[in-house]
């Protein structure tokens, strides 16, 4: 279990700041969602926290029992899946032990695909291998970039629900990079809205589970999306 | 349309061309349209490979030409691999020896040929020599740039999961530029022959390119026209090889995945 703290970061690209001063606590086991339009820098906090980019100044700091290495893995907005391993062996990449990678799969419902290649599945299942494969690696924090962008609309309420119950299972701190305002209310406890690289929005989202589109549903939904937008 | 579809699906048409080719040249021939001293008839070379293969001549000079290829592939190809690998990898080998390679790269291998006599006289080391440094070229830029273009997203996914280098290298950087490597190999395999045809035409006592020279000296067409059908079924033969090969280690990939 892990904390992510991030105290005062800033990212720059040559002259362009895509994050500044971004102060931000995210506690073990949580799940929040940061929303806002693309550009936004969004992206860019997801791949610092991953340490996929240095950050230009600031500090980033895990804190918590497994803080020294934790455990990240990022389900990106494309698969990812290595299409010269058969659907099992992409998952045993991630997996702590191969035994884990058959569970993961059952736990996404694909176990009978396990011995066919990636290119044969459909978009939606190709994501859920690669929520199998996080899974299986048993991760501290799990960072979702988009993963369900390009899926279509039944799809994605499927994954949503999916990925809401496996986090309930399994407790790992989640963080869903998303532009999509009701995906992020429906999963997330908390909500951060960005916008020109400064947190303009950091709303909880005190509604019992599973949610449901009530009008408190709708009042969360229409105060970010009106932050987004301006309004 | 369908029937044209299951006509063309046949495995015996895409030899019906070849096979047409050589009744009309056997007819042409036997008509003395074409003179034998020019062209000698289909009928007169299958009759020449059938003397040649009883005294066992035939197999003797083959399985010499087969050995040197193979072991000239063998070097060449082991070599560019390896530069391959490396340039594609470290950067400190890209920096240090690419431009070199290039270099070396434009010059026709051919081209070495006197030097090459003269180093090596005209023993089994200039011809292997030869083979090698024309298939060396081939590997090393397929495999550079097959390593080049592995998908950079998987290789993040593979850091992003924690893989050690080792790792990263065997499950996903080797796979992903393994077709590229393959089409390389194919390649080779064509300028492998080329080199020892040429290699052997100028200067060997054995070997397909010595029969050759050596029935032109008495003036037997059927000889000549033999070892250049020979040519044809080695160089054939190998393709399948390779395309076995490329069947065998890229299932994974549509395009070479049987039903």
């Amino acid at each position: 279990m892990v904390n992510i703290e991030l105290k005062q970061v800033g990212k720059s690209y040559g002259n362009k700041e895509v994050l500044q001063n971004i102060d931000l606590s995210i506690e073990q086991g949580s799940f929040t969602a940061i929303v806002g339009r693309s550009g936004c820098g969004k992206s860019t906090l997801l791949r610092i926290i991953a340490k996929l980019e240095p950050i230009t100044k600031g500090e980033l700091q895990f804190t918590g029992k497994e803080a020294n290495d934790p455990k990240i893995r990022i389900m990106f907005q494309d698969d990812r899946l290595l299409p010269w391993k058969t659907i099992i062996k992409n998952i045993e990449l991630g997996a702590v032990h191969p035994s884990v990678a058959k569970e993961s799969l059952e736990k996404v419902g694909l176990i009978e695909k396990q011995q066919d290649w990636p290119d044969q599945l459909s978009g939606g299942q190709k994501q859920r291998i690669a929520l199998a494969r996080a899974l299986a690696s048993n991760p501290d924090i799990l960072l979702f970039d988009e993963p369900l962008g390009a899926l279509d609309a039944l799809t994605r309420i499927e994954m949503q629900n999916l990925i809401e119950e496996l986090w309930q299972q399994q407790h790992f701190t989640s963080l869903l990079v998303t532009h999509d305002v009701t995906e992020a209310v429906r999963l997330a406890d908390r909500v951060i809205v960005i916008d020109r690289g400064i947190i303009q929005l950091d709303e909880r989202i005190d509604l019992p589970r599973p949610r449901e589109r009530n009008d408190r549903f709708t009042y969360y939904e229409r105060k970010i999306l009106n932050q987004i937008l301006g309004v | 349309m369908k029937l044209l579809k299951q006509w063309y699906s046949n495995q015996l048409v895409p030899w019906l061309l070849p096979i047409l080719a050589i009744v009309l040249w056997q007819l042409l021939g036997q008509s003395g349209l074409i003179s034998s001293s020019i062209l000698p008839t289909p009928l007169k070379v299958v009759d020449a490979a059938i003397k040649l293969t009883s005294s066992g001549k035939l197999q003797e000079h083959v399985w010499i030409s087969t050995q040197r290829a193979f072991i000239g592939f063998l070097i060449g190809g082991i070599i560019g691999f390896v530069l391959g690998l490396l340039n594609g990898t470290v950067k400190f080998f890209e920096r240090t020896t690419d431009t070199t390679m290039q270099m070396i790269r434009t010059i026709p291998h051919l081209a070495l040929i006197p030097l090459v006599i003269l180093w090596f006289g005209i023993g089994e080391s200039a011809k292997i020599f030869l083979v090698a440094l024309g298939v060396m070229f081939p590997v090393y830029i397929n495999t550079f740039s097959g390593i080049q273009n592995v998908d950079r997203k998987l290789i993040e996914m593979g850091t992003v999961y924690g893989l050690s280098k080792w790792s990263l290298f065997v499950n996903i950087i080797l796979p992903g530029a393994l077709s590229s490597i393959l089409v390389g190999s194919r390649y080779a395999l064509g300028v492998m022959w080329m080199s020892l045809i040429v290699a052997e035409t100028i200067g060997a006592d054995s070997g397909i390119g010595f029969m050759a020279t050596s029935a032109r000296e008495f003036m037997q067409m059927d000889i000549v026209v033999l070892t250049i059908v020979l040519y044809a079924i080695l160089g054939k033969l190998s393709d399948v090889v390779a395309k076995l090969f490329e069947r065998r280690f890229l299932k994974w990939n549509p395009v070479f995945r049987k039903n």
